[in-house]
């Protein structure tokens, strides 16, 4: 049983998916959701169990041997993805009930888990293959069901978002899958350990560079990497509050996933920063978006919206990372992944809940919350200081790996420019705690505490935001371990 | 004594606790902050015995990054601080029964609790064992006194709160945690430990230690060195029992504490001194020094002026620190102690003014002390502390200082030290003068009308109460004044702790 693990993560959300709408009632479906997601939390963490004491897992879908047949090829790196996907897919599940019920219409309650599971295949099945053409078509199931989820929304405007959603997720997988065949053309092979073996032949030729090419405009696009970004905000806002919760915390993180997995492991650390110069590539364009977005960020007055753009600019802190092209810069960047999944699960999930309340998120409608809805405007508070980078929250921890990486190359200005962004987040953090805090309460509507379906969820990621805050040494542990990984690459 | 360490973190958060269950009776809400200051100076006292012979008790609480501590140490100059701190921390509770019961504020649990989290923040500031432990607990102190200065809840109160955390915040983000994870980069580590951990790690002709210590001065907002002052004003709108403990003793000392500790056990004061690193912020001390003076001349608001008067004493203690010298870090760790008896005073005897005579201009105030004669003799000898003139306890800080100026061969250091005190002479001495032998001023006087207010504590009714301060109030005014005269003829519990920090 154990030795199949790897297929059984991709394949226990694929299944569960079409029974959900098989069984067409809202809450039996949920039922199987949150089986199936929570199963696949178990497996994910019994494969990090796995590979931090046995090292890498390789696995032959149906007994044909790579690189003929599809590899599953778990390590430290992708097993640390998987509990990220896993583990945001398992709490935003039973989150969704209550939340979905208010948001999407009754009849479409089924197709929404069974999407909903399908998204979560599509994340996991990115993260665990070994194989390039796998990953496209996992990054089709997993994009087709985002654009599906996004247009659930209630508000009309979530489908012309979906639909912008799809045509730049549409190039970009094109432009990834132009890759790949490009790739394949030169080598013959499409297993990602056996292309790092032959790629090192063929570098030097304009087929291989122009792959390269194609494949990072894709990946930054499904990344959202600053200026490719322009789906996501209008996709984070309208969708309704459990998608953004579960999209904003794993969607980008696999993307930036795929981006390392390619680059560093396909292609090698050589190739991509010597020859390729990649740093020099996504150095200023991580330096725009931190800085551009976390601007932009402070004029929104939908809080939604707001925590996008917000987005945009994390993302460009893992983009940061790595372009320091150094174990530390690699570290920051791998947990900035978990714990920026951790804090904007926890921030999207409080706006869901006041969504539930007041159904609206415009910080206008949110005067005084911060009596109305204490519990939840607490959760927003400490998702909102983990995102600025206090202390003894994971937020902290992540600048502190991504200073500490900027100082080792001597460059201090990013480092400034680090914490000038940070007092930014606290800006546009504070306006929300202020309005929620500070002013009356003006809406008609009886506001009281979200129910309970909704703040265990949320409390249990901020709860995470504060324990590896306070204790990063598991977490930092993995993440640079991880990064070593990725920095050998293959086979050397 | 690692039990003790934690005492002094976790007694002021029970006392917040026993604060809000007993939120229904008043008067057990302040006996239990009275008993749980008590019991923190208790535990502090035993602390200091045993730094005093020599122990240096630590322990772990936390480890949030691998390498990276939250842990408590007790040194002397910590010791020093937690001394100050939690002993005004008791006078300052019955100064507050008297105030905020005399001056009707709302929401006094609210009140009591913060001010209990506030005193946990500055036991861990004091006793921070290492630079991470000192920015997170610093960090603490700023958000926990946050709902004590917007505690009169108006827009101006508001205003005011977004200029405090807007100051405080922007500093010490961009440049102390940059200066902490800088030292963390160079070194591998973020300990205190005697004589520093920079020398020998730090490129030296880069001309990076002056910067990097730069970065700590101005990154510790809380220190007021010019020109990031602006919070300290603004922060006056809060209660005067808050101004008086947090803006004169916990949160300012936290800062200029910060500066001196940084100084002493990370740059090491020989390292400095040879490089000269804190030259061109001696220079920029000394500025803020006289500046704030001639600002505190300009304030008609009693509060505004002594808080002014603050900007500029703070800076002595950074000035001492940036001497880098024996006798400059002794007077620097004995201005934190000698200011803060003397400022506390100031501050409790303006809101004794404010709550008897509804006065808050210094114009004010003629004849004022005639009516009200202890207020204003306290004022009076706070005044002469300030100023480091005898037989208080400010004039050993001043000497000290000056010792370490000529020391260092600064001279001119030396003259701005007299002219700062003469300004200062200038400007406090004004008000205790109107007072006694002023003409009385004509204002329009306000009766509140009820004595309700004054009966729980046991107080006089009628008018001839108008001029007298709450009697909580008046003996905590006492308490500080006779503190400064003490400290002129006893200094030696804060000298010699000092002399232990600078190994004599």
């Amino acid at each position: 049983m154990s030795q199949h693990l790897p297929i059984l993560q991709v394949v226990v959300p694929l299944l569960a998916a079409p029974l959900c709408i098989f069984v067409r009632n809202g809450r039996a479906a949920w039922g199987l959701a949150v089986l199936a997601s929570w199963v696949s939390l178990g497996i994910a963490l019994a494969l990090l169990g796995q590979v931090g004491t046995g090292g890498v897992i390789s696995y032959a879908i149906g007994d044909w041997m790579p690189p003929i047949g599809i590899e599953y090829r778990v390590d430290i790196v992708n097993a640390w993805v998987l509990v990220i996907v896993a583990t945001i897919g398992a709490l935003v599940s039973p989150y969704a009930l209550v939340s979905v019920e208010r948001e999407i219409d009754a009849r479409r309650i089924p197709l929404f888990y069974s999407a909903y599971l399908l998204c979560i295949c599509g994340l996991l099945g990115i993260a665990i293959t070994g194989d390039v053409f796998n990953v496209f078509v996992f990054l089709e199931i997993s994009s087709l069901s985002a654009y599906a989820l996004i247009a659930l929304g209630r508000d009309r405007r979530a489908l012309t978002s979906a639909f912008r959603y799809l045509v730049m997720g549409s190039v970009g997988a094109t432009f990834i899958v132009i890759g790949i065949g490009l790739l394949y053309s030169m080598t013959g092979s499409l297993n990602m350990a056996d292309l790092a073996q032959l790629l090192p032949g063929v570098w030097e030729s304009r087929t291989v560079r122009v792959a390269y090419g194609f494949l990072a405009v894709g990946f930054c696009l499904k990344l959202a990497l600053f200026p490719l970004h322009l789906w996501l905000p209008n996709a984070y806002t309208y969708a309704p509050s459990p998608v953004t919760a579960f999209m904003a915390s794993t969607a980008t993180k696999v993307a930036v996933y795929m981006l390392l997995r390619f680059f560093l492991t396909v292609f090698g650390w050589h190739f991509s920063f010597e020859q390729m110069e990649l740093d020099r590539v996504l150095l200023p364009l991580a330096l725009v978006a931190i800085v551009s977005m976390s601007l932009v960020a402070i004029f929104q007055v939908n809080v939604k919206r707001l925590l996008a753009y917000s987005s945009v600019a994390q993302i460009g802190y893992m983009v940061l990372g790595l372009s320091f092209a150094t174990v530390t810069g690699l570290t920051a960047t791998l947990l900035h992944l978990f714990n920026h999944a951790l804090m904007k699960g926890a921030l999207f999930m409080a706006m869901g809940c006041v969504m539930y309340r007041i159904g609206s998120v415009q910080i206008g409608a949110m005067a005084g919350l911060g009596r109305r809805m204490p519990v939840t405007m607490a959760a927003f508070v400490v998702g909102g200081l983990s995102l600025v980078g206090v202390p003894l929250t994971v937020g902290f921890v992540s600048k502190w790996y991504l200073i500490l990486g900027a100082l080792e190359r001597g460059w201090w200005p990013v480092a400034v420019l680090i914490l000038l962004t940070s007092l930014m987040a606290l800006v546009y953090v504070w306006r929300v705690v202020e309005v929620a805090y500070f002013r009356e309460y003006q809406g008609e509507g009886d506001a009281r505490e979200a129910p309970w379906m909704l703040l265990w969820p949320t409390w249990a990621l901020v709860a995470l935001n504060l324990y590896f805050g306070i204790d990063a040494g598991r977490t930092a542990g993995i993440a640079r371990q991880a990064a070593e990984v990725l920095m050998a690459g293959i086979g050397q | 004594m690692t039990t003790e360490l934690i005492l002094s973190l976790v007694l002021p958060v029970v006392g917040a606790a026993l604060i809000l269950l007993l939120r229904g009776n008043p008067n057990a809400r302040e006996a239990a902050s009275l008993v749980t200051a008590g019991a923190l100076f208790a535990v502090v006292l035993r602390i200091h015995g045993a730094v005093r012979s020599g122990a240096i008790p630590e322990v772990v609480l936390a480890e949030p990054i691998p390498g990276i501590s939250i842990a408590l140490e007790a040194e002397p100059l910590g010791v020093l601080f937690a001394l100050i701190a939690s002993f005004l921390w008791i006078v300052t509770t019955a100064y507050s029964i008297g105030y905020m019961r005399g001056h009707h504020e709302k929401n006094q649990t609210r009140f009591y609790l913060f001010f209990a989290f506030a005193i946990a923040s500055v036991m861990g500031v004091a006793f921070a064992g290492n630079l991470f432990t000192l920015f997170v607990f610093y960090e603490v102190l700023s958000l926990t006194t946050f709902p004590l200065v917007t505690h009169a809840g108006t827009e101006k109160a508001k205003r005011a709160g977004r200029v405090y955390l807007g100051v405080l915040f922007s500093t010490s983000i961009v440049f102390q945690l940059l200066a902490i994870i800088w030292v963390y980069a160079m070194t591998g580590t973020l300990d205190f430990e005697p004589g520093g951990i920079l020398r020998g790690v730090v490129p030296v002709p880069d001309g990076v230690v002056p910067v990097l210590l730069g970065l700590f001065v101005f990154g510790i907002g809380k220190a007021a060195v010019m020109p990031f002052h602006r919070w300290l004003p603004a922060a006056m709108v809060a209660p005067t029992p808050v101004s008086a403990l947090l803006h004169a003793v916990a949160v300012v000392k936290a800062g200029v504490f910060a500066v001196l500790k940084i100084t002493v056990y990370v740059f090491g004061i020989d390292f400095v001194s040879e490089l000269g690193a804190s030259t061109w912020l001696m220079w920029i001390a000394a500025a803020t020094i006289i500046l704030g003076s001639l600002v505190a001349f300009t304030k008609d608001n009693l509060k505004a002026r002594l808080a002014y008067s603050t900007v500029s004493q703070l800076s002595y203690v950074v000035l001492g620190a940036m001497l880098a010298n024996s006798w400059g870090v002794i007077g620097s760790g004995m201005h934190i102690a000698m200011h803060a008896f003397g400022k506390i005073t100031l501050f409790f005897c303006a809101g004794a003014i404010m709550v008897a005579a509804h006065r808050s201009e210094v114009s004010q105030l003629g004849g004022l002390g005639r009516k009200m004669p202890v207020t204003f003799a306290a004022f009076f000898i706070g005044t002469l502390s300030i100023v480091g003139l005898p037989p208080t306890g400010g004039s050993w800080s001043k000497w000290f200082l000056g010792l370490g100026s000529l020391e260092a061969g600064q001279v001119g250091l030396m003259v701005v030290l007299m002219v700062s005190s003469l300004l200062s002479l200038a400007y406090l001495m004004e008000i205790p003068l109107k007072g006694f032998f002023g003409k009385d001023a004509e204002v329009a006087d306000h009766h509140h009308g009820d004595s309700a207010g004054h009966e729980g504590h046991g107080g006089h009714d009628g008018h001839e109460d108008h001029y007298r301060a709450p009697p909580w109030s008046l003996a905590a005014i006492v308490t500080t004044a006779a503190a400064c005269l003490a400290l002129f003829v006893y200094p030696e519990p804060f000298y010699r702790l000092m002399a232990m920090v600078v190994g004599q």
